[in-house]
């Protein structure tokens, strides 16, 4: 192939063969690869380098790895050790939730994902399904979590761990965050001069601020800040904690949005003599947020990745757990592949989101071109 | 004014507000402020016939006002009361009386001579040195990856476009801290000093970070650093007067050789004048560790690599969509005009692509800065580290908490406000 | 407008609530009255120290730290096993205990006077002695503190070992690099890796750690000798007295026991023993219990399910990690350990 490349780029005219498949793929390589001195320097720079990693790499994750047996035959082979998540994976999966549970967490799993699977088809995309859905979703994968009634044994928050505590954290930031995005975003526009400078302070100060330093307050200063007797649970605290700062973010986002509905629109609904809210509800903000939707998705994805900041205080999240089940001496030394294994999930979801979210701004964009 | 404005927003900038408020920059606050002033017109909608002071839109914005405003003074002030009764009750310091306190403990790598006997504010002081030394070089860093990476994901070369592009994909859907826990553990597998990789003579390469040989300090140095500055201010001037010539006389001058000459060739020349003195300062190994030249720890290698990998993705993608938001017929048009390539470049592209990109790429820089504290994590000893040990040291959770973010607030403030002088420069200026 | 007063309203009645908590709260005790309304001892403990606290891979915990959690479990609750263990890094554990996360900390920590004042807290008998100890490598040919000049050390942050060593190297006139982590996974994995040449904490933190987690554990050496004085205490809460007294007694107990012969194995038939020591301990004679706001036989039930304090440090110090008992000996065996009288 290689020999071939040069002669028929140095003398196109003289291949006026019928374009079969290989002519096809030679024009092709030489539209996309080699349409220049410098390109074709790149793509021999890239194709060398691959040509040395990729099959060791290969070599690494499939060939010589291990796929299921204990330790004794990871340490023989030189491959990847992928049966430490075979291993392992309960524990990193689910954390220290109580073993014999474990079948509770797997279910509001499958639940939590079919409804989000549902909520992103748009045969769903009526209030009257998703807002139902989603609190049978909720109420459902809460008590499958909590237990303490139906005769399943309770359950402390402490002990939630693993996946779910992830999708707990992100979707408890994420419900809780949204509104109070909506209504800092509307704040921070008020006319009103006392609400938009309290908004922007409070915007401002906590986007300057890094998520550790919050959930530091949330979990070692907030009780402090309470008279005695009263508590909240830590998990609570966090999240929180994790869906004031996703709110601020949010919330500027928003914004962007709010200043590009035309003005035209608030005139209008105005001398039809809306009140302020009824303007939000029903004409501004269905605007607002379906123009800065990309941006939301944005910071959606960033709140799942957030979730995993827990692990400097100690929250048994999937990190978390998969730090604490690597402590095992026995398995210690494949703690690569353990967290290529957790990389993964988050990229997985993380991916199919974004990827998600481009669908559906072309779903939406359609009809709206002009 | 407001439609340009929404590309920016929702790519995730805004983070130019900080200035809006704390600074009140008027001409760059005043789109927002005409767009906001008319949202509701309060006055506009009440009903004529209706004098209930309850009904006037005045009244109760003022009464809205003054509701949060009690609320949020009464709040502050009943945690206030609430932290204070804690902490007596508790018999736990309060104060900053620590910050002159002997800090007694060491800190592995400092900018800055530290001792254990330095007090803890010192100590902090160190910390932040620290994080802004992350923040800085990883800035610089993510800046050119991701403008290399952004620029790759347009290029017509198939391999190189999709190469980055998984790059892009891979990094930004999987977590910073991932990134950061991944690149400590890549550093631990470097040999140790013994069998140190030697990429060029003199530098080193191992699980103790990486050494490298640095020229002895000489007097000379001093007027090198005055020729550079005195260069930089040369070649920006150079490019005023060629601008102002061009749009005089509509001679192009190619200013970029020449600003690079002036920058370069003046602090070269100082030093030849100088005599030309160059001695190194070369590692060796010595007892455990190497002596000498330039060391960076494995912490601080894994930590700038690891948030500059992840950042550097999200300015690809910033890059790329700058890039593609200049209008294709801009180009061709120029083109047609007979323009040269550097020329469409730099007076078509970048100014349009430059408005897109900067907003969301100050955002980057914050965010960078702010996953910085993942130090902490992995054990370098940046603000968040040296806080934690200051914390547990005195016990003083509130302020130890309270000093790093008020130190992250004033960092970000800082960043912001430079963006924003740098965006007000690339913003297309309407005439 | 209406919502917006019904929320105030509601702000304002969540407030008043929580005052009345306070006040009920107040009355006796609130550790105790929380520890019994919930049913659990909240301890917090190392994230994982061999002898200390492990959990194991069904997340059971195990070590002398965890046996004095489940000891104060027994004598507050009738149930050794009415713990919840909560694993705190060295920074975070005294956040944890100021702001009411945990009940008791009983995390190889180190009583001083900073942290017995400044920090709020109060710190029952010792249950452990020990002192900074250093482990290396062997390849690196140290055999002794004063050989380490240069080295990087591997230290946990807010450690009294943090402070010890950077006094110990000054006042040696020798430099070293600290390499401060907070977790432990990384912070031992890091020494392990090379990144430091020596591994410095409690020194018996770090048989456990050579014989589990070294590849090969003959390639390390503890270097004979501790560098400091660790007395290592559980820390309650300042300001409740009464606690601080259960979790000072309990420890006594163990010692005493361990003193009067009393065992897991022969509680029972010590019942009916004439030594009134050992009566008044179990309960037999009088009523200790009551003094502390406890029943009658909360001594013996912590014997009978925990141990006594030589059970205790054998069935953590034994095999495999065999620490010779030292200085954490009864007094009567020239140690440390001595029980004050309970009477």
């Amino acid at each position: 192939m290689n020999d071939t490349t040069p002669s028929a780029a140095a003398n196109p005219r003289h291949t006026a063969r019928p374009p079969t498949e290989r002519v096809a793929m030679l024009r092709w390589m030489r539209e996309n690869l080699f349409n220049s001195p410098i390109n074709s320097m790149i793509t021999v720079i890239i194709a060398l380098f691959l040509v040395f990693a990729l099959p060791d790499f290969i070599q690494w994750a499939l060939f010589q790895s291990v796929w299921s047996g204990d330790h004794e035959a990871c340490r023989a082979a030189t491959g990847a050790c992928w049966a430490v998540v075979g291993e392992k994976h309960r524990p990193m999966l689910f954390g220290v939730y109580p073993y014999d549970q474990h079948w509770r967490l797997i279910l509001a799993l499958v639940i939590y994902l079919s409804v989000i699977a549902a909520t992103m088809t748009p045969a769903f995309w009526k209030v009257k399904i998703l807002m139902p859905l989603w609190i049978f979703n909720l109420i459902v994968t809460l008590i499958l979590m909590w237990g303490g009634v139906l005769g399943l044994q309770p359950i402390e928050t402490s002990q939630w761990g693993g996946l779910p505590l992830t999708m707990v954290l992100f979707t408890g930031t994420v419900v809780f965050g949204s509104p109070l995005a909506v209504l800092l975003a509307l704040g921070r526009r008020s006319h009103l001069p006392g609400i938009k400078s309290i908004c922007v302070v409070f915007i401002e100060s906590l986007r300057g601020v890094p998520l550790i330093t919050i959930l530091f307050v949330a979990v070692n200063v907030f009780p402090l800040f309470l008279p005695e007797g009263l508590e909240f649970d830590k998990l609570l605290r966090v999240m929180a904690g994790m869906a004031i700062f996703f709110a601020c973010y949010q919330a500027e986002v928003i914004r962007g949005g709010l200043q590009a509905v035309p003005r035209g629109q608030i005139e209008a609904a105005e001398a039809l003599g809306l009140s302020y809210w009824q303007l939000m509800r029903r004409i501004v903000l269905p605007q607002a947020l379906r123009i800065c939707l990309p941006g939301l998705v944005n910071h959606i994805i960033a709140a799942f990745k957030n979730t995993s900041f827990v692990l400097i205080i100690g929250l048994f999240d999937i990190l978390t757990a998969t730090t604490a089940v690597m402590e095992d001496p026995v398995w210690r030394i494949f703690f690569v592949e353990a967290y290529l294994f957790v990389a993964l999930i988050y990229f997985v979801f993380c991916f199919a989101l974004s990827k998600y979210s481009q669908l559906v701004e072309r779903w939406l964009g359609e009809g709206r071109r002009f | 004014m407001i439609s340009a404005a929404v590309p920016l927003s929702c790519a995730g900038g805004g983070d130019f507000s900080l200035i809006h408020f704390f600074l009140l920059s008027d001409n760059m606050a005043s789109s927002e402020d005409s767009a906001t002033e008319k949202l509701t017109a309060p006055d506009r909608v009440t009903p004529k016939g209706d004098t209930s002071i309850f009904n006037s839109m005045a009244f109760r914005g003022i009464a809205y006002q003054v509701l949060l405003a009690a609320f949020v003074i009464l709040g502050g002030l009943y945690l206030y009361i609430n932290v204070n009764a804690n902490l007596e009750r508790q018999g736990i310091a309060t104060g900053w009386s620590f910050f002159n306190e002997n800090a007694g403990f060491d800190i592995g790598e400092s900018p800055i001579e530290y001792d254990s006997e330095d007090s803890y504010g010192f100590a902090l002081w160190v910390g932040v040195l620290n994080t802004l030394r992350v923040a800085f070089v990883g800035i610089i860093l993510a800046t050119i990856l991701g403008v290399f990476m952004g620029i790759a994901r347009t290029s017509r070369n198939w391999l190189l476009s999709k190469v980055a592009n998984v790059y892009v994909e891979i990094c930004r859907n999987v977590p910073v801290v991932l990134h950061v826990l991944f690149w400590a553990t890549v550093v631990r597998f470097l040999p140790h000093p013994k069998q140190a990789i030697t990429p060029f003579d003199g530098a080193f390469l191992m699980n103790r970070g990486i050494v490298f040989p640095i020229p002895n300090e000489h007097p000379a140095y001093i007027w090198v650093g005055v020729a550079f500055v005195l260069g930089v201010i040369g070649a920006i001037f150079l490019g005023r007067w060629a601008q102002r010539r061009r749009e005089m006389t509509g001679q192009y001058i190619p200013t970029f050789l020449w600003g690079c000459v002036i920058v370069i060739g003046l602090p070269l020349a100082a030093w030849l004048v100088q005599g030309a003195p160059l001695t190194w300062n070369v590692p060796a190994l010595r007892g455990f560790n190497f002596q000498g030249g330039m060391a960076l720890s494995p912490e601080y290698a894994a930590l700038v690599v690891g948030v500059t990998v992840y950042t550097a993705a999200f300015i690809a993608e910033i890059v790329r969509a700058g890039i593609q938001s200049v209008p294709h017929g801009q180009i061709e048009a120029a083109r047609a005009l007979g323009l040269r390539p550097s020329f469409i470049m730099h007076y078509v592209t970048m100014p349009q692509a430059l408005r897109v990109i900067v907003p969301p790429t100050a955002s980057q820089y914050l965010s960078l800065t702010k996953n910085s504290s993942l130090g902490v994590l992995i054990g370098y000893p940046d603000l968040v580290n040296i806080g934690n040990t200051t914390l547990n040291q005195t016990g003083q959770a509130v302020e130890a908490i309270a000093i790093m973010m008020i130190v992250y607030l004033s960092i970000s403030l800082a960043i912001s406000t430079f963006m924003n002088l740098y965006n007000r420069l690339v913003a297309i200026k309407e005439r | 407008m209406k919502t917006f007063i019904t929320a105030v309203a509601a702000i304002a009645f969540a407030g008043a609530m929580a005052v009345d908590t306070k006040t009920a709260m107040a009355e006796d005790g609130p550790t105790l009255k929380a520890v019994k309304a919930r049913g659990e001892v909240i301890c917090g403990v190392h994230q994982g120290r061999y002898g200390f606290a492990i959990a194991d891979s069904q997340g059971k915990w195990k070590g002398l730290d965890v046996d004095f959690c489940r000891a104060v479990a027994a004598a507050t609750l009738g149930d050794s096993e009415k713990v919840k263990y909560i694993p705190l890094g060295s920074v975070q554990r005294f956040p944890a205990l100021q702001s009411g996360e945990v009940d008791m900390l009983s995390r190889t920590t180190t009583i001083t006077l900073t942290r017995d004042s400044a920090l709020g807290l109060n710190f029952g008998p010792p249950t452990f002695y020990t002192g900074t100890g250093f482990m290396v490598r062997k390849s690196i040919g140290a055999t002794t503190v004063d050989q380490m000049a240069g080295a990087a050390i591997c230290v946990f942050p807010g450690s009294t070992t943090e402070k010890n060593i950077a006094s110990l190297f000054k006042s040696k006139g020798m430099k070293f690099t600290p390499v401060v982590i907070e977790s432990s996974k990384q912070l031992v994995g890091a020494y392990m890796s090379g990144r430091c040449d020596v591994l410095a904490m409690d020194q018996a933190g770090l048989p456990g750690h050579q014989q589990y987690d070294a590849k090969k554990p003959a390639d390390h050496l503890i270097i004979p000798g501790v560098y400091s004085k660790e007395p290592l205490g559980i820390g309650v809460r300042a300001g409740d007295d009464q606690w601080f007294d259960i979790i000072k007694w309990v420890t006594h107990a163990t010692f005493n026991a361990e003193e009067w012969g009393v065992s897991s194995k022969n509680v029972d038939s010590m019942l009916k023993t004439k030594d009134p020591n050992v009566k008044r301990l179990l309960g037999a004679s009088a009523d200790l219990g009551k003094k502390l706001g406890l029943d009658k036989q909360w001594a013996y039930r912590i014997i009978k399910q925990v141990g006594n304090y030589g059970e205790i440090y054998e069935s953590n110090w034994g095999p495999p990690l065999s620490l010779a008992r030292g200085i954490n000996n009864l007094w009567t065996n020239g140690g440390l350990m001595y029980g004050f009288p309970m009477k």
